[in-house]
C-alpha cells in the first residue's frame, strides 16, 4: 500500500508542485489588486463546483480542452510535439459545419456519427501532414505544425466567408460567419435530460470526451499499437532495432493526435457554438491542451483531472470577475503552471540521474568490496 | 497614379516587414546558439506593452522603447534559465511564456488603467521619419517620409547580425555552440554563457519588435495586437535559412504579401485574400520540404546541453 502511494506520489509530484506554485502566484496577483486571495479562490471553486448548473458550465469548458489535452498526450507519448492541435481543431470544426449542413436530410444518429468521423478524419489528416513530413523528410513537427496552424486558420476563414456563408448561399455579399448547424445535428443539452442543469450549456459532448480518454488509454497501454507508439517515444533507435517502424508510428501518432483535436473541434461545433466565425486569431484550445497533457503526465486518464482543473480555472474566472477581481489572473495561473512544468520536468530527470549515479556508486563500492 | 500606388505598396511592405524583421533576427541569434525561441510572440507582447507603459510614465517615446527592450530581455531570461540551466523543454517554455505574457499584460492593463482591451493613446510616439533631409529627394521623398526610426534600426540590425555572427570570432563560437556544443566546449568555449548572451540579445530584439508595433505604429497597446507576428517571424527565420540577410529578404517578401493583401482590400477587390495571407506559411513548408532550396537549421537547436561533469 505504502509502495503504491510512493509510486503515485512520484508520478504526480511535479504537476502538484507546479499547480501549487501557480495558485500561489495567482494569490500574489490577487493581493496586488487589493483583494483577499482566500475569498477569491473560494469564489472560484464555489462558482465552478458548488451548484449543478455551475458544474455544468465547468463541464462544457472541459470538453474541448480534454480533447486537445488527449491530442497532446498521445503525441508526447510518441516523442512528438504536436503544437498543431489548434489548426487540427479549426479544420475539423469547418468540416463539421459542412457535413451538418449538407447532410441535414440524413437520420440523426447516422448524421452525428458522420460529423464526428469527418471531424476526426479532418483533424487527423491535418496532423498526419506533419507526421508525414516528419517521417519522410525529417521536418521538425514543431515548425510544420505552427505553419499548418495558420494555414488552417486562413483556409477556415475563406471557407466560412464564401462557400459556407449563409449570405453567399442566398446570393448576398459575404458575411463573417458560417451557416448554423441545423437542429437535427445538434448534440443534446444535459438540461434536456436532467432539468437540474438549469442555465448551464453543458452538452453530451463531455461523455464523448470521457469515452475518448478511456479508449485512448486502452489503445496506448493495452494494445500492440500503443505499445509500439510508446516504444518509439521512449527510444526510437531501440524500437527500430526491435522491428518497430519509427516512420509508421510517427505518422500514426500524429494522425491519432490530430484526430482527437479534430473530434474536439467537431464536438464543440455541434455541441455548443453551432457555427464558425471568421477570426484573426487561433482559438487557443490547442495551447491549453498542452498544459492539460503536461499536468496530466501525458496519461489519457490523467488528462481528465487535469482538464477539470483548467476547466475550473476558465469557468471560475468569470466568478472572480463578478467579485471584482481581474479575470486574467486565472490565465496567469495557467501560464505559471506551465512555466514550472517546463522547468521542473527536468529537475525530475536530473533527480533521477543523481539517484542513478548514487546507485552506480553504491554498486561499485559493493563490487570493490567483493 | 501607378507610381503613387507602387510607392505606397512599397512603404507599406517595408513598414509591415519591420517588426517581423526585428523578431526574426531575434530568432536568428537564439537559434544559431541552439535555443529554439517559440517565445518570440510573448516577448513581443511584453515589449509592446512595457514600451507604451513607460512612454505614459515618462512622456518620452525613446525611454519607452528602452523599457520595451529591457523587459524583452527580462522575459527572455525566463526562457534562458529554463532552456539552458534547467535543461527544460524549450517548446514548452516558449509556449508558457507566450501564455504568461498575454495574461500578464492584460492583467496589468486592468490594474493600471482599470480598463480592458487597450491602453489610452500614449503622449508620444515614433511614427515619423527621423531623417528629414531624405524627404527632399524627388519621387522617393514620399517613400522616405513614411519610414519610422524602427525601419532604419531593423535594417541596420541585419548587418550588425550578419557581421557579429559571421565575421567575428564570437560569432563563430555562437554557431559552433548551435551546431555541436560538445565540440565547442572541447576547444574552450563556454556553451552556457554563449547561449545566455544570445538568448538575451534575442529578447532585446524581440522587445524592440514589440515596441515597433505599439510606439512605432498606433501609439497604444491593444490586447491581441501582436496577433501571431512572432510566429510569422519564426516562419521568416526558417524561410531565410537562419541567415540574417536571407531572413531580411524573407521578411520583405512576407511584408509585401500583407501589403498587397491590404491594398487589395482597400480597393474592394473581391479576391480570396485569405490565400495571400497563407503564402508565408506555405512557402516556409515548401522550403522545408526542399522544393524551394533546402533549409537546414542549426543541428543542436532545441537540445539542452549537459556539461560533462568530470
Amino acid at each position: 500500500m505504502k509502495e503504491k502511494f510512493t509510486y503515485v506520489w512520484s508520478v504526480i509530484r511535479l504537476p502538484v508542485i507546479a499547480v501549487v506554485f501557480g495558485f500561489l502566484t495567482g494569490a500574489v496577483c490577487i493581493a496586488v489588486t487589493g483583494n483577499n486571495p482566500v475569498v477569491a479562490y473560494i469564489a472560484l471553486f464555489r462558482g465552478s463546483l458548488a451548484s449543478i448548473p455551475g458544474f455544468g458550465e465547468t463541464m462544457y469548458k472541459i470538453t474541448p480542452i480534454l480533447f486537445t489535452g488527449l491530442a497532446a498526450a498521445i503525441s508526447f507519448r510518441c516523442g512528438l510535439f504536436n503544437i498543431g492541435a489548434e489548426g487540427q481543431y479549426v479544420v475539423a470544426s469547418v468540416a463539421a459545419i459542412a457535413i451538418s449542413w449538407f447532410g441535414q436530410g440524413l437520420p440523426r444518429i447516422f448524421l452525428l456519427a458522420l460529423i464526428l468521423t469527418a471531424g476526426f478524419c479532418a483533424g487527423g489528416l491535418w496532423g498526419g501532414i506533419a507526421g508525414f513530413l516528419k517521417a519522410k523528410r525529417g521536418i521538425n513537427e514543431v515548425i510544420s505544425t505552427i505553419m499548418l496552424n495558420w494555414i488552417a486558420l486562413y483556409l477556415a476563414n475563406y471557407l466560412v466567408r464564401i462557400p459556407l456563408s449563409p449570405n453567399v448561399r442566398a446570393g448576398l455579399s459575404p458575411a463573417g460567419h458560417s451557416v448554423v448547424v441545423p437542429e437535427v445535428a445538434k448534440l443534446t443539452k444535459l438540461k434536456a435530460i436532467v432539468p437540474a442543469f438549469g442555465y448551464s450549456s453543458a452538452h453530451t459532448g463531455i461523455f464523448i470526451a470521457l469515452i475518448s480518454a478511456v479508449v485512448m488509454w486502452y489503445i496506448l497501454f493495452k494494445t500492440t499499437v500503443g505499445y509500439e507508439i510508446r516504444t518509439v517515444g521512449l527510444n526510437a533507435q531501440a524500437a527500430e532495432y526491435g522491428g518497430i517502424s519509427k516512420a509508421k508510428n510517427t505518422m500514426l501518432a500524429m494522425f491519432l493526435s490530430g484526430g482527437l483535436a479534430g473530434l474536439g473541434g467537431a464536438v464543440q461545433i455541434i455541441g455548443l457554438v453551432y457555427m464558425v466565425n471568421q477570426s484573426p486569431m487561433l482559438p487557443g484550445y490547442g495551447f491549453t491542451g498542452l498544459s492539460v497533457a503536461l499536468v496530466g503526465n501525458s496519461h489519457p486518464l490523467g488528462c481528465i483531472p487535469s482538464a477539470l482543473l483548467f476547466g475550473i480555472l476558465e469557468n471560475g474566472s468569470r466568478q472572480m470577475q463578478l467579485a471584482g477581481i481581474p479575470s486574467e489572473i486565472t490565465s496567469i495561473i495557467s501560464g505559471v503552471i506551465l512555466v514550472f512544468i517546463a522547468g521542473s520536468l527536468v529537475i525530475k530527470l536530473a533527480g533521477d540521474r543523481i539517484k542513478a549515479k548514487w546507485g552506480k556508486r553504491a554498486m561499485r563500492t559493493e563490487q570493490e568490496g567483493l | 497614379m501607378t507610381t503613387a500606388i507602387f510607392i505606397s505598396l512599397l512603404t507599406s511592405a517595408i513598414r509591415l516587414a519591420t517588426p517581423l524583421l526585428l523578431a526574426a533576427l531575434a530568432g536568428v541569434y537564439s537559434e544559431r546558439s541552439g535555443v529554439v525561441n517559440i517565445a518570440l510572440e510573448g516577448i513581443m507582447i511584453a515589449g509592446a506593452f512595457f514600451s507604451i507603459w513607460f512612454t505614459h510614465l515618462t512622456g518620452s517615446a525613446w525611454i519607452g522603447v528602452g523599457a520595451g527592450i529591457v523587459f524583452g530581455v527580462f522575459t527572455s531570461a525566463i526562457l534562458a534559465a529554463i532552456a539552458i540551466n534547467l535543461k527544460g523543454n524549450q517548446v514548452i517554455a516558449g509556449t508558457a511564456i507566450n501564455l504568461l505574457m498575454t495574461a500578464l499584460t492584460a492583467f496589468l492593463l486592468e490594474i493600471i488603467w482599470h480598463r480592458s482591451g487597450s491602453t489610452p493613446t500614449a503622449p508620444a510616439m515614433l511614427t515619423t521619419n527621423p531623417l528629414k533631409f531624405l524627404e527632399g529627394i524627388p519621387l522617393l521623398g514620399t517613400f522616405f517620409k513614411q519610414l519610422t526610426p524602427f525601419v532604419y534600426m531593423a535594417f541596420i540590425m541585419v548587418f550588425v547580425a550578419y557581421f557579429t555572427l559571421w565575421k567575428t570570432p564570437w560569432g563563430l563560437h555562437v554557431r559552433a555552440v548551435g551546431e555541436h556544443p560538445r565540440a565547442a566546449e572541447t576547444v574552450g568555449i563556454d556553451v552556457y554563457k554563449t547561449r545566455w548572451v544570445c538568448v538575451l540579445i534575442s529578447g532585446a530584439l524581440a522587445g524592440l519588435a514589440g515596441a515597433t508595433l505599439s510606439v512605432g505604429t498606433v501609439g497604444l497597446f491593444r490586447e491581441g495586437m501582436v496577433a501571431g507576428k512572432g510566429f510569422i517571424a519564426l516562419a521568416a527565420l526558417v524561410f531565410g535559412k537562419w541567415h540574417p540577410v536571407k531572413t531580411m529578404l524573407a521578411c520583405l517578401f512576407f511584408g509585401l504579401c500583407s501589403a498587397a493583401n491590404i491594398l487589395a482590400q482597400s480597393f474592394g477587390v473581391n479576391a480570396p485574400t485569405e490565400f495571400l495571407a497563407m503564402i508565408p506559411y506555405i512557402a516556409t513548408i515548401l522550403v522545408l520540404i526542399g522544393i524551394v532550396g533546402k533549409a537546414q537549421g542549426p543541428k543542436a537547436s532545441g537540445e539542452p546541453y549537459e556539461k560533462d561533469e568530470k
